[in-house]
């Protein structure tokens, strides 16, 4: 799971957090014994639809302001170690 | 007279302005020159002051940090968006902005919204000024002790399931969580999107309607905000004649868990609103006691998706990987995140997992419809539902951080109406005694209304603030500052 | 040995051709520097928000009407959540269960399913490779990032990598008359994967199925599918089992390499995005998307056959294969004197057959020398008989290799049908001279014998005398 998130956790983290979260989770599955046969889930609050965009161009950042907060900027992109695949 | 000056609501103050007795200018220097000794702040701005058009002129307003502001520093309260600096500002803060405000200074909160104290901010906590051995709840921390502390005349924050409303109970101020797309989203650090909302937290419920009304519309970078239609009107309501108020037995002071000093207020507060005219009947929320495991699913999950882009590789911290991509990712969010940012990452990771889904995440959204509906339901027979706001006065600092499920717990009253996406407000209604006794501390009291509602939702409020007459001033803060 | 079937199913990405990109303003990039189309939202600051690409939706519900699919009455966005560095939110905004339009046709392979999604941005890798570890470096440019893309995927019913080329033709002309984008696969506006599974012939099961990616040519999709297919029939052969796998195939040596890897074992976590409302397309955005339609093949070939009177197989052809049918509607455009069949003759005929020798990958007659006003031209001149069939096929080569226009052709290379019979009675007359053995056998009787005559006629005619004509003129004065 850890792995999925991309998160490093040493060891006593691990073993904490898995016994934080199994308490939690066992708070949380009280809702399994409900009975929500024929219930639809709620994927959006607002009721609203077909919310779209006319395609104008906007004004897009300058490359500077773009590359300014980059932790290591290069040839005018952003450089990161590469993917392994 | 600095002091003088920052004992006036917003309201006031923009009236002595209107009237020529007091200067934007004047009125910001008293409160930037105000110490503070609640870290209430992370970041005071210098600029600011200038007479302003508008309905605010000129009004100093706290911004929570999660509100990007451009070219000024914007953490989320966290570590790993330490420095950074946003190239945009949030529309909510703008639309201050054009009604004449300034913003004040950047407060403090829980990382990425997440918590109940504001002790997981990885710049310090915050305290409360009624006791600043306690907290002042969260994730709305600073900008709750900023107001209540004199140091900001009124704040913004977020709520995304009771981040306003409950840190306002505990330090004696005004907290709205307006309806879900009532104001923009954009340039708010999204922490879960279908419930996050921004809101403001102020000395009374006059105050949040100004706010709310500069700050509310539809927003075209917000597909999900279409504004209040009806607009926002200012409080006048001095009695709650002609109006029947809710109480859910199984959902209020009674429950388990619940201080009795707590109890006693809100029991004072019902009286009180029959003394004003209303009709106090029982209504019923069974779905809501199910609110915090859904909201303990639901946040958690779209939290995941929402941290997700703090990887390192456009902005904000980034740790050494030894040139290995995925090592630089995870040092990079295991050294920029908290304990609770990842513990909520991991149970939001895993309830959206292959195979547990429709266990957790579906059930979840089912869960909240059908609270959804409860509340649907019970307003077809009553205008508005009162509950407590928090199940507990301040509590010390330190007191719940080892039991992450205690805490989940103060969210308790609040969570629900934020699943439903309906507006909620918390003022303050008494003191109570902690458990273990000292001095008196501040017991808010919740009003929820349906959707887009504000305006019934404040005038109500209004007409209840009158008749407590909640003394807001911390004896902490002396006669004189 | 058993006979094996290959079942393949195409799976197609589409790049829109709009002026913003799918939930942000920035214009869409083509080869500029890197970064330069870039804002806060499609690199993923904290706190922005999409919104979604009117345009975009459009050409989807065209795209989707086009492929004869259901419109869903409603469909949602949902976030398809995985770390790399090309996807700066971390979750790519796509559609799940919920798609913008679903089952549908083109020819005769079905449609599954049709959906929206943004593109990724581009990672290029600089630095060592080949090294395992610490391989260096790779950049990341966000210009691509955001791109809209529809997304196409058919059933399983493709059985031939020739037939899955022609196929993948075809949705590409579909989609370029449309409008909707580019379809260019050197560019990258037209992507296309495959997957690939055998079973024994008669065999409803499917087998164990492999993902082909990485083939940016139709020429390679074609080469790669067959690849794979003999990889799998030659395991399956020697008793083994094909396991579930992606494959890069590398069209220099047409070898398959073996992607698996973990990051190709992702558990996306797929929910509905928040940030986004339901698309519930309205009866006036469907009535606008089929106005703005252009005639589809099946509407097309239909046309051809009761109001052009042409034969069913050449109506299909023309209607079906990519390009063909736009193509001759424009020669016809153009056409003055030649008749909508005989154009078509040459165009089906005459015409393809030259381009497939000439070794054209796709035999698009559009990306060819000969224009469409050439070709219908060209009909007339040989309807009218102002030149001659040989002599038309002669000006075609021409047209092929260097372009131009028929009637220059003919007049440069003096090809036009001989006016002066009496020219042709003098080349007749040098013929019967020049071949007095043939000349005799004809006069014995032997027919066959005429062959020689002919060909020494159109050597020195340069084609241009019409064939029935000089056989009628060498039997006369041959007395038969």
């Amino acid at each position: 799971m850890a792995r999925l998130a991309r998160l490093e956790l040493s060891e006593e983290d691990v073993e904490r957090m898995a016994g934080e979260l199994s308490n939690i989770l066992e708070h949380v599955e009280r809702i399994s014994s409900l009975d929500l046969d024929g219930v639809e889930p709620t994927t959006h609050v607002v009721v609203l639809e077909n919310v779209l965009r006319a395609d104008e161009p906007r004004p897009s950042l300058p490359r500077e302001t773009a590359l300014e907060q980059a932790p290591d900027p290069a040839d005018g992109a952003f450089r990161v170690p590469s993917p392994q695949a | 007279m600095s002091a003088g000056i920052r004992e006036l609501t917003a309201a006031g103050a923009i009236g002595r302005i209107e009237a020529g007795e007091l200067s934007p200018g004047d009125l910001r220097d008293a409160y930037a020159q105000a110490p503070d000794e609640l870290g209430a702040y992370l970041e005071r701005l210098s600029e600011g002051g200038e007479p302003a058009a508008g309905e605010l002129r000129g009004l100093p307003v706290a911004v929570k940090d999660i509100f990007c502001t451009e070219g000024v520093p914007t953490t989320a309260g966290s570590k790993i968006l330490e420095g950074y600096r946003p190239p945009y500002t949030a529309t909510a803060v703008q639309r201050l902005a054009d009604a004449g405000a300034n913003v004040l200074g950047k407060t403090n909160m829980d990382e990425f919204a997440m918590g109940s104290s504001n002790e997981n901010s990885a710049y310090g906590p915050v305290r409360n000024p009624w006791d600043i051995g306690r907290v002042p709840g969260g994730s709305s921390g600073g900008s709750a002790a900023a107001v209540a502390g004199r140091l900001a005349p009124a704040a913004i924050g977020t709520d995304t399931g009771g981040s306003i409303r409950q840190p306002a109970s505990l330090c004696g101020i005004v907290g709205l969580k307006p309806t879900y797309g009532a104001i923009s989203r954009y340039g708010m650090i999204a922490f879960a999107s279908s419930l996050d909302q921004c809101g403001p937290l102020t000395r009374d419920v006059t105050d949040a309607a100004l706010l709310l009304r500069a700050m509310q519309g539809a927003d075209t970078c917000d597909s999900t905000c279409v504004g209040i239609e009806a607009g926002v009107e200012l409080p006048s309501r001095e009695d709650l004649k002609g109006l029947r108020i809710g109480v859910a037995s199984d959902f209020s002071h009674q429950v388990e868990g619940v201080e009795p000093g707590v109890a006693d207020v809100f029991e004072r507060s019902l009286e009180m609103i029959r003394e004003l005219g209303a009709e106090v009947g029982e209504c019923e929320l069974p779905h809501a006691e199910h609110g915090i495991s859904a909201y303990y699913v639901l946040a958690p999950a779209e939290a995941s998706a929402n941290l997700a882009r703090y990887d390192g590789v456009r902005y904000g911290l980034r740790a050494d990987g030894d040139g290995e991509l995925v090592a630089m990712y995870e040092r990079t969010r295991a050294a920029g995140f908290g304990p609770e940012v990842k513990r909520r990452i991991m149970l939001g990771t895993y309830a959206l997992s292959s195979g547990y889904y429709d266990a957790y995440y579906g059930r979840a959204q089912r869960v909240r419809t059908k609270i959804a509906e409860d509340f649907t339901t019970a307003f077809e027979g009553f205008d508005l539902i009162a509950t407590p706001t928090s199940p507990s006065v301040a509590f010390e600092l330190g007191a719940r951080t080892k039991d992450p499920l205690a805490m989940y717990l103060s969210d308790y009253f609040t969570v629900p109406m934020s699943l439903a996406g309906i507006p909620a407000i918390s003022i303050p209604a008494g003191l109570a005694e902690p458990p273990g006794g000292g001095p008196q501390l501040p017991v808010g009291l919740q009003l929820t209304s349906p959707a887009f509602t504000e305006s019934s939702l404040l005038d109500a409020a209004h007409a209840l603030e009158r008749a407590v007459a909640f003394d807001g001033r911390p004896p902490t803060l002396g006669e004189e500052a | 040995m058993a006979e094996w079937e290959a079942v393949i199913g195409l799976e197609i990405h589409v790049q829109l051709r709009t002026r913003t990109k799918m939930f942000c303003g920035c214009e869409l990039s083509f080869g500029d520097d890197p970064n330069v189309h870039t804002c806060a939202i499609c690199l993923a600051h904290p706190g922005v928000l999409p919104t979604v690409n009117e345009q975009a939706v459009q050409y989807g519900l065209q795209i989707g009407l086009a492929l004869g699919c259901e419109i869903a009455p409603r469909s949602i966005f949902h976030r398809k959540n995985y770390f790399y560095p090309d996807n700066p939110k971390a979750y790519q905004i796509s559609q799940y269960d919920i798609p913008l339009a679903r089952s549908g046709s083109l020819a005769d392979v079905r449609i599954h399913r049709v959906h929206l999604e943004e593109d990724a941005a581009k990672l290029i890798h600089v630095g060592e490779s080949g090294r395992i570890h610490g391989s260096g470096a790779s950049l990341v440019d966000f210009n691509r990032g955001g791109t809209p893309l529809v997304e196409i995927v058919t059933e399983p019913d493709l059985r031939e990598p020739s037939r899955a080329r022609e196929w993948l033709q075809l949705l590409r002309s579909t989609i370029k008359a449309i409008g909707a984008s580019d379809v260019n696969m050197e560019e990258g506006s037209l992507r296309c994967d495959a997957n690939i599974s055998l079973r024994p012939a008669g065999s409803d099961e499917l087998g164990t199925k492999t993902e082909l990616k990485n083939m940016n040519s139709f020429r390679f999709i074609e080469r790669g599918i067959a690849a794979e297919i003999e990889r799998q029939r030659d395991v399956l052969e020697s008793g083994g089992v094909v396991s579930q796998d992606t494959l890069h195939f590398d069209p220099r040596d047409g070898t398959l390499t073996s992607l698996r890897s973990k990051e190709y074992a992702h558990d996306y976590r797929y929910f509905p995005e928040p940030d986004l409302v339901p698309l519930a397309p309205t009866e006036e955005m469907l009535a606008r998307a089929r106005e703005a339609l252009p005639e589809l093949p099946a509407e097309r070939r239909e046309r051809y056959r009761s109001e052009l009177d042409l034969p069913e197989k050449q109506a299909t052809q023309l209607a079906f294969a990519a390009g063909l049918g736009s193509y001759y509607e424009e020669a016809l455009a153009t056409a003055d004197g030649a008749s909508a069949k005989a154009i078509a003759n040459w165009v089906t005929g005459d015409l393809v057959a030259r381009l497939r020798d000439a070794g054209e990958d796709d035999c698009d007659p559009a990306s060819s020398k000969v224009t469409p006003g050439a070709i219908a031209s060209l009909a007339g001149l040989a309807e009218s008989r102002a030149v001659s069939n040989n002599a038309a096929r002669e000006v075609l080569s021409a047209l092929v290799a260097e372009g131009g226009d028929p009637a220059e052709i003919v007049e440069r290379e003096g090809l036009g049908q001989m006016e002066d019979s009496g020219e042709l009675d003098e080349i007749v007359d040098r013929a019967l001279e020049a071949e007095p053995d043939a000349a005799q056998k004809v006069r014995d009787g032997n027919m066959k014998a005429v062959g020689p005559l002919v060909g020494f006629v159109m050597r020195e005619t340069k084609g241009r005398a019409d064939g029935g004509e000089v056989t009628r003129l060498i039997r006369e004065k041959l007395g038969r």
